[in-house]
């Protein structure tokens, strides 16, 4: 590669909310997406308070059952498809081209688009609450044959579900190429930091699994509107092949969602360390595995939906696989800090309560893939509190290390360091409070996506909906320390992190200037 | 912003891709107020697709008068093509969720709906032997039969693969008028297969009673050749703009990316009809 960008300082940079609307620098629209994260984050986050509001007490007392069913739906899809997946863009758009030495992304006009399909499909899903009918009440899984049975908002959903895929899809082609073809000379593939191996796994993943759940989603449409019978018995279809489709995409889903996190948590734990990632290589061919095993293990969503015998154990074996990958990863984590110099500044302690919660996640998930014990646990708060792991403490955990870390990078001042560790020990015993306890009320037989209960369920879900406001304030103590950080923080250091060794900790200055690498840097 | 000789080019702030933004929203908007007949819904969707058709006249245009003034080097040309590798196998999966559909239904489901307890219980008297509607749906229709029109589309398909790769080697070997008579060959032979396309389903919904409502095989025959066939048109859309260029004196014989993107996505358009060929009409 011979790329050298140059730049004459004159052109036109528009100001003002043009330069938002219009920009093409990787690092404003990375900034774009974290906003937009973190404003999802919010109302998402409201919807789950309002569902565990309703699940204070047994009884219905706050919403209409409908409302509550629609708040699941949407909670859902804007956690997956609003917050968790654009924060994780957002670093890849900040992160990628600094730690392989590129001026930008390989495609910043189409990078712009892809942050900006975001708003018109989130501005359709909120819509949807206000047409006749409301919003869909499905699930973020959108099972036929109740989504063909939905008003007016579930074609609101289809339509934005469309959107955000293609946005999904445009971004992750500009990763793929960017890390591909963008790297600085000397960055062979096996030395770029394990952060952007973790996105290029992941910006395949979404390719190959993005286009999947859009054609899921436009066979329910022509089901709604245009008479066929994909998902209808009577006309030689089958609800349940609605289920496989989904779940193809579904799947995957889950690692585009962990596997970034991994990357960011990979990047944290050995500059905490002050040692380099142990087993580097082997990082990188678990998380691949990860990636390929995650195409073959989807029916094991639908252990209880009447799938042959023989099916259910090759999804539950399929599925058990997935645990030796994974193990490879913690146990590299864990490695990596084993005789390290720790400290535990805020970044390495979200990191750290990443990786125990993460790995209890995983656990359960070990017990989930069984299926005499899944048929068992299927659509109880079991399940909930399974996913709650991977998803909050898992990916949101690594995001909230991952901006305490970079944050003094990105905007060249510092956090205040006390109110971050406030941060995450409100954050990681709010959170325990809220869906440790959901375990046992899986296990005891609740079941989940109903707004009332039976009695004995009263205490468990008082004190996880406690925890569950606890959680929700805990985060406006982000939203301050973010703001405190960007108003007032203290003038950061060239390099805050002793441990930290990738290219915009070494090559370039803080904060990092708004192009990242004019003439770029030689790897050796 | 400018690029040096061996620079990589970074475009100036843009407004198109937000451009493109307002029209999906707009568009959507317009889809479902139409599906559910309220007002406005019909105007929505034309405006949201005129402003669509002049955010692609304005990007496209704009990349376009860039890469003629020769900002494109070599790895920016590198990145197209990874770029259009990328979203081509993004449209292959895409199909494969429809590929999905009518395997699971001929395989599975509708078996299934005539088998054991369920033939016997729910749908006496249902004979799965595809092609099938599915058991409630009374409804008579003839299946699209494999070697009409269907076959002859093959041959326009597999001859227009070939035509366009002439034209590409006459681009390649500077024959510029061979190339601008064989890419007007490639656009015709597209046409003519969507033309053939377009009376087939009049035949289809004229004369066969096979309908969007004809069950498993009406559904799976429909969503995938009208799926294709949009693909299709988006690729004749291209192959014109690409021949309207080769008209004007665009691409060199090592410079035209943009010829050789609209190729591979014509081939893959083609491949994908051998596809449904062979699984919807034929077998």
């Amino acid at each position: 590669m011979e790329a050298v960008h140059e730049h004459d300082h004159s052109h036109d940079h528009p100001s003002g909310i043009m330069r938002w609307v219009k920009t093409t620098n990787h690092k404003d629209i990375g900034t774009m997406y974290l906003w937009f994260s973190f404003a999802m984050f919010m109302v998402g986050g409201v919807m789950a308070l309002i569902l565990r509001a309703e699940l204070f007490q047994p009884g219905l007392q706050v919403v209409e059952p409908e409302f509550f069913n629609q708040m699941t739906t949407l909670h859902g899809l804007i956690m997956v498809f609003g917050a968790i997946m654009p924060a994780f863009v957002g670093f890849a758009n900040w992160q990628i081209p600094m730690m392989i030495g590129a001026p930008d992304m390989a495609f910043p006009r189409l990078n712009n688009w892809s942050f900006w399909l975001l708003p018109p499909a989130a501005t359709l899903l909120v819509l949807s609450m206000f047409v006749p009918g409301g919003a869909a009440g499905v699930g973020w899984t959108m099972y036929a044959p109740l989504t063909v049975q939905q008003g007016m908002g579930m074609d609101l959903l289809i339509f934005a579900v469309h959107i955000l895929g293609m946005s999904s899809i445009l971004g992750s082609i500009n990763i793929i190429t960017t890390i591909l073809n963008m790297r600085a000379p000397g960055m062979t593939m096996m030395k770029m930091p394990l952060f952007v191996w973790t996105w290029l796994i992941t910006a395949y993943l979404l390719v190959a699994a993005m286009p999947v759940l859009a054609g899921a989603v436009t066979m329910t449409l022509t089901d709604r509107h245009f008479g066929t019978n994909f998902f209808n018995a009577a006309g030689g279809g089958d609800p349940v092949l609605f289920q496989h489709i989904f779940w193809f995409f579904g799947h995957p889903e889950v690692y585009i969602i962990a596997i970034p996190a991994f990357g960011v948590v990979s990047q944290v734990i050995p500059a905490f360390s002050r040692k380099p990632l142990f087993g580097y290589a082997s990082m990188v061919y678990a998380t691949a595995s990860i990636a390929i095993l995650s195409f073959l293990v989807w029916a094991h969503h639908m252990y209880t939906v009447g799938m042959p015998v023989e099916a259910q154990l090759y999804y539950m074996f399929a599925t058990m696989l997935i645990a030796v990958p994974t193990g490879v990863k913690v146990f590299n984590w864990v490695a990596t800090m084993w005789r390290g110099s720790l400290t535990f500044e805020t970044p390495m302690l979200f990191a750290l309560g990443f990786l125990f919660l993460f790995t209890i996640g995983g656990f359960t998930g070990l017990v989930l893939s069984l299926t005499p014990v899944d048929v068992q646990l299927h659509d109880t708060y079991y399940v909930v509190a399974h996913f709650h792991y991977v998803m909050v403490a898992g990916a949101l955990f690594s995001a909230f290390a991952g901006v305490y870390f970079w944050l003094p990078k990105w905007i060249g001042k510092m956090y205040d360091e006390t109110l971050g560790k406030w941060h995450f020990w409100l954050s990681i015993i709010f959170f325990n409070v809220t869906f440790f306890v959901q375990h046992f009320l899986g296990l005891a037989g609740m079941p989940r996506r109903i707004p009332d209960y039976s009695l004995q369920f009263t205490d468990f879900n008082m004190i996880s909906s406690i925890g569950a406001f606890g959680f929700g304030l805990s985060q406006l103590l982000f939203l301050y320390i973010l703001i405190k950080a960007i108003r007032s923080g203290e003038k950061a250091p060239e390099k805050p992190w002793e441990g930290a060794d990738t290219l915009e900790w070494t090559h370039l200055p803080t904060p990092a200037p708004y192009h990242s690498f004019e003439t770029p840097p030689t790897v050796k | 912003m400018t690029s040096q000789p061996g620079g990589y080019y970074l475009p100036s702030p843009s407004a198109w891709p937000v451009t493109g933004s307002v029209a999906l929203f707009l568009m959507a908007l317009g889809g479902v107020l139409i599906m559910h007949d309220a007002g406005g819904g019909t105007a929505l969707l034309i405006v949201g697709a005129a402003i669509l058709i002049y955010m692609m006249f304005g990007w496209f245009g704009t990349v376009i008068r860039e890469s003629e003034s020769g900002k494109y080097n070599k790895q920016v040309d590198v990145s197209f093509r990874w770029g259009m590798s990328w979203f081509i196998f993004s449209e292959v999966m895409f199909f494969a969720a429809f590929f999905g559909a009518l395997f699971y239904m001929r395989v599975l489901s509708v078996p299934w709906l005539s088998e054991a307890d369920t033939g016997a219980l729910l749908w006496p008297g249902f004979s799965a032997d595809w092609p099938a509607s599915g058991p409630a749906i009374t409804d008579q229709f003839t299946p699209m039969a494999a070697w009409g029109i269907p076959a002859l589309n093959t041959a326009i398909l597999l001859t227009s693969g070939v035509t366009i790769t002439i034209a590409h080697w006459a681009l390649k070997n500077n024959q510029r008028s061979k190339l601008n008579w064989f890419m007007f060959l490639t656009i015709a032979l597209g046409l003519t297969f969507l033309g053939f396309q377009i009376y087939e389903y009049g035949h289809a919904y004229a004369d066969l009673n096979l309908t969007l409502e004809s069950g498993a095989y009406g559904a799976t025959f429909f969503m995938l050749t009208g799926f294709h066939g949009f693909h299709v048109t988006v690729g004749t859309i291209m192959l014109i703009v690409i021949w309207l260029r080769c008209l004007k004196g665009h691409f060199t014989a090592e410079h035209h990316f943009g010829f050789e993107g609209v190729a591979w996505y014509w081939h893959f358009v083609d491949v994908v009809w051998l596809g449904l060929f062979v699984f919807v009409y034929w077998l």
